[in-house]
């Protein structure tokens, strides 16, 4: 684990966090604990038809009752322009959001939003929606994304002709692009196999199944500035979102991020937002509004559901000479989804010189598809991984050791064309294969699967301000929601580099007023990213520190060294140049200069790449074709672990995400196109009966792109187990298990189909 | 000269499939300005939904980036995350 | 539609307020009394986000309507530490990392709890089925479980 040889005071600790006793006893204010005086309440009006042309709005009724006090559909909404924008945030076509926020011409699947009314009362916003008449001309429409691809299917966008294919189609059609990517020549490396292994695999929609449903409550002003509180992985993208969306300023909104109930990317979008604000300024009044579970499931989310063929070869010695995959990704009803990073990322832990990966984003009447921790990965991982699998039974190799022979190392080229620098994937291999689960017994009907993925981790935009306080303590003001721990994190960061106790920083999630831009909390960034920003901050104080000293000694800069959160002279102490504690220097700031502090903003690059492998044993029920999960670890490159129990706590977190995608999570649809499981009863998540310990090995290779070696470690968890689980249970059961979720239903198919 | 890697859909539409190329530049935004007047409107495509590799280090807003004379340069999808 | 007057105790106080016949007990909770350490995650008694303890017993407050608990006696997560003293749940979640985002933090702790005043001494399964009722989607349960092992040695030793 890396510890016993730690070379820091506070890296690697375990401290307690700074918000955690509020969040043990119930004090922690999350998206729908705040309100302010005199809030009134925002409830929207969802279509009931997957797929219809919305004729008419008549709101008379519902606009007479009494305590209704404001209304807004589509029209209320500015047109954008229909592009991809580039700038601080990722990629985002705004008209898109704007119109899945609020539906314009067309309601493009069950439950988009069509109008939004605020009240005085839930009950009497309930009853106003009741008295919205609106006028919808049903339209056939399409779920299943073969379907959707398809000549004659029913088409979403009029305006939509797949991009990336020559020549330009000349009709529209739901295939909003097709992407590809490729190494060397695929089928002179097919040519040269003496084993293939080809099959199609599917996975189902999936929600990310945060316990927290949105929620927020917005405050407009005479003179037009809007304060926003709301649950969101980032305030800085719902100030942008919401400025775009309304043709507002930035500094005409101010986001104040609540604590956040989960996000695993379904919260780096807006949906509520932009409509509180429309509300609250059309009623004068603030406007809270939060989601029913049922609106989460049906309007929110989920990721993409994909349908996928995935053809490997290799020589007899197990080393592979070609890959070839071909993905179809549900986006949902706008273009979008995350097929080009399946393409990325599914062949990256292997070093194929040959190898093509053909993504295409298909939009049908489901609702938009958003980021869901490592976005694209675990499906294509799904397919290759099983891939894999199939391919070292037919080869008669262990699949660890078929993993080494082909293993990404540093120099390897991705399919993207990128040179991987230092990366970690062989130490998890190694450390799998020895590790006890490995070469443990297994019993009857028992069996055990590997699988191995592999996240980009990203960097990006952070600020972060180091303020010393009068007394020595310090404060940490950042701008990223603390979804899991990350306040630790900073203030353990800040401690080492001031060379003072963790107790004694504070740290703070800053409000879009408060703090610089910072891009959001997701892509396993804030540890690397916005740590790096704080390390840097800190860094700046303790160089503010030094020349405070130097002040005093009436000597160079270069003569002062901070050591132990203190300055010492160089060369050691004389009797005017005693040693100075950050204290010290703090208590006597009025007479050197004014108060201490450090502020950065930066747009970190060298983010590490992420690789884990996890071993899974499973039980079958060939009765029942129950699946058990017996036993789970998880062996991932963490880089550093900044506090590892958090470190931890993402590996678990995200195995188990990715076992209830496995066996369990999907979206069922009924004939008309409405979803059947919008609850936690019908829709599965696993519960904590369903589950054994999920072990973790945490394999520090660092990140030489961050001050501690730190790389993301959120993501990558929840690209493995999908087909860890299917190998395991393919194994257990003597049949390929290709299609998502592996249901008691699905297994007994498989097992009376052999 | 620096090396540089197109993705296979900008090389098919605007640089009539070449995949890989030579180009003499110092720093990112010089070697864009290069790559246009090659190739009309490579610019525009490479500024959006692009990032950019610089010797296996992924930039998301490149513009100043230092380019050595051996550098390899690749262009690959701008990447998020959950 | 007039409102009930309702009197009841919550966390040893006694409390009256005026609730509409639809209204939960969550609802009540949260929005009259203040107590907003109960979560509403589903609305439908599927998360355990909003467990309290109903005359001794573990509910979900979304499943209970506030008139029903008329000269009732209700325990929230608001009075699981006693003034500024943790409880030993509270304490070993902090100290074992047993939360991330922290939303279903207060009804696991108010759940666990309810399971070890019943059973100082519970086997890991026995916690993995009382808890069986409360989502967490960040954990994978692990270090709640662990955490909750913990607390039980703590609790017994004390």
């Amino acid at each position: 684990m890396g510890n016993e040889e730690n070379q820091y005071k506070v890296i690697g600790t375990r401290p307690i966090r700074p918000d955690g006793v509020d969040k043990v006893t119930g004090r922690a204010a999350f998206g729908a604990d705040f309100s302010l005086p005199g809030t009134i309440v925002g409830r929207v009006l969802r279509s009931p038809h997957a797929h219809a042309r919305i004729k008419s709005i008549d709101a008379k009724l519902a606009l007479a009752l009494p305590g209704v006090r404001a209304m807004v559909t589509g029209a209320d909404f500015p047109e954008l322009p229909d592009e991809i924008t580039a700038g601080g945030e990722a990629p985002v076509n705004f008209r898109d959001v704007s119109h899945n926020v609020m539906a314009r011409a067309k309601a493009l699947y069950e439950g988009h939003a069509v109008a939004a009314v605020a009240a005085t009362t839930a009950a009497i916003a309930e009853q106003a929606l009741a008295l919205i008449k609106v006028e919808y001309e049903v339209l056939p429409h399409v779920i299943d994304v073969r379907d959707a691809a398809a000549d004659g299917a029913p088409v979403l966008h009029e305006t939509m002709f797949t991009s990336g294919v020559e020549p330009a189609p000349k009709k529209p059609s739901n295939v909003a692009g097709r992407t590809e990517m490729g190494l060397g020549n695929v089928e002179e490396g097919f040519a040269a196999a003496d084993v293939t292994v080809e099959r199609e695999y599917t996975t189902q929609a999936v929600h990310q199944g945060y316990i927290e449903p949105h929620a927020c409550v917005a405050s407009v002003t005479t003179d037009g500035q809007a304060t926003v509180w709301s649950t969101s992985q980032g305030q800085f993208m719902v100030r942008e979102f919401c400025s775009r969306l309304l043709g507002m300023d930035r500094a005409a909104i101010r986001v104040v991020p609540s604590e956040i109930g989960g996000g695993f990317g379904g919260k780096t979008t807006v949906y509520l937002e932009p409509l509180a604000i429309a509300l609250a300024k059309k009623s004068g009044k603030p406007v809270k509004m939060v989601m029913t579970r049922d609106e989460v499931f049906r309007a929110t989310g989920p990721t993409s559901g994909a349908s996928m063929k995935v053809k490997l070869g290799a020589k007899r010695d197990g080393t592979l000479t070609a890959g070839d995959m071909t993905l179809y990704y549900q986006a949902g009803a706008f273009a979008g989804g995350p097929a080009m990073l399946g393409c990325m990322t599914g062949f990256a832990p292997y070093a194929l010189t040959n190898a093509r990966a053909v993504g295409y984003d298909v939009v049908s009447n489901r609702p938009k598809a958003a980021a869901y921790r490592a976005p694209g990965a675990p499906m294509a991982a799904f397919a290759v991984e099983s891939a894999m699998d199939e391919l070292a039974q037919k080869l008669g190799m262990d699949p660890i050791e078929l993993r080494l022979k082909n293993a990404a190392k540093k120099g390897t080229r991705a399919i993207y064309g990128v040179k991987f620098p230092e990366i970690g994937f062989v130490e998890t291999l190694e450390a799998a294969k020895k590790h006890p689960h490995y070469s443990a017994p297994l019993g009857p009907n028992q069996a055990r699967g590997v699988a191995s993925g592999f996240w980009f981790n990203i960097g990006g935009q952070s600020s972060a301000a180091v303020h010393v306080n009068e007394d020595g303590t310090a404060e940490v003001v950042t701008g990223n929601p603390d979804i899991g721990g990350s306040r630790a994190s900073m203030a353990m960061m800040a401690a080492e580099v001031l060379g003072i106790e963790y107790s004694k920083v504070k740290p703070t999630v800053g409000d879009t007023g408060q703090i610089g831009y910072s891009f959001l909390t997701g892509g396993s960034r804030v540890t690397f990213a916005t740590g790096k920003a704080v390390c840097e901050a800190a860094q700046a104080t303790v160089n503010e520190l030094r020349a405070r000293a130097a002040k005093l000694w009436e000597c160079p800069i270069e003569d002062v060294e901070w050591k132990d959160g203190a300055a010492h002279p160089v060369g050691g102490q004389t009797d005017t140049r005693t040693v100075l504690s950050l204290a010290e220097l703090a208590e006597s700031a009025a007479k050197t200069g004014g108060p201490i502090s450090g502020a950065v903003g930066i747009n970190a690059a060298g983010a590490g790449a992420g690789f884990g492998t996890q071993i899974c044993d499973v039980e079958i029920d060939p009765e029942t074709g129950k699946v058990t999960v017996l036993r789970y670890t998880v062996v991932q490159d963490v880089g550093r672990a900044i506090h590892p129990a958090y470190v931890e706590g993402q590996l678990q977190g995200g195995a188990v995400q990715g076992i209830g995608w496995a066996l369990n999570e999907e979206y069922v649809y009924d004939g008309n196109g409405r979803l059947d499981n919008p609850g936690f009863l019908d829709y599965r998540m696993p519960v904590a009966s369903d589950l054994p310990m999920i072990d973790t090995v945490m394999i520090e290779v660092p990140n030489p792109g961050h001050p501690f070696g730190v790389r993301g470690v959120g993501e990558t968890p929840i690209v493995p187990p999908l087909a860890a689980v299917a190998n395991a249970v393919s194994r257990a059961a003597k049949v390929r298990l290709a299609d998502l979720p592996i249901s008691p239903p699905r297994l007994l198919a498989a097992l009376d189909g052999k | 000269m620096a090396r540089v890697l197109l993705q296979r859909e900008v090389a098919r539409r605007f640089a009539g499939g070449l995949l890989e190329l030579e180009v003499e530049a110092s720093s990112y935004r010089a070697l864009v300005t290069a790559l246009d007047v090659r190739f009309p409107g490579i610019a525009q495509a490479l500024t959006v939904r692009t990032a950019v590799a610089i010797d296996g280090e992924i930039y998301a807003d490149p513009l100043l980036e230092p380019i050595g004379p051996h550098s390899e340069v690749q262009f690959l999808p701008v990447i998020g995350g959950g | 539609m007039s409102k009930h007057h309702i009197t009841a105790t919550v966390n040893g106080e006694a409390v009256e307020f005026l609730c509409e016949t639809q209204a939960t007990l969550l609802d009540v909770l949260r929005d009259e009394l203040g107590l907003t350490g109960a979560k509403e995650g589903c609305g439908s008694g599927d998360c355990g986000a909003c467990s309290v303890m109903l005359n001794g017993r573990l509910v979900c407050s979304c499943l209970v309507l506030g008139c029903e608990v008329d000269g009732h006696s209700i325990d929230t997560i608001e009075g699981v530490a006693e003034g500024a003293v943790l409880h030993p749940l509270q304490q070993v979640f902090l100290e074992e990392a047993a939360l991330q985002c922290g939303i279903c933090t207060p009804g696991i702790i108010v759940a666990a709890k309810a399971l070890l005043e019943k059973n100082t001494d519970p086997s890991e399964e026995e916690i993995r089925y009382w808890l069986a009722g409360n989502l967490c989607r960040c954990t994978g349960y692990d270090k709640i479980i662990r955490a909750v092992q913990k607390a039980a040695t703590v609790m017994r030793e004390a």
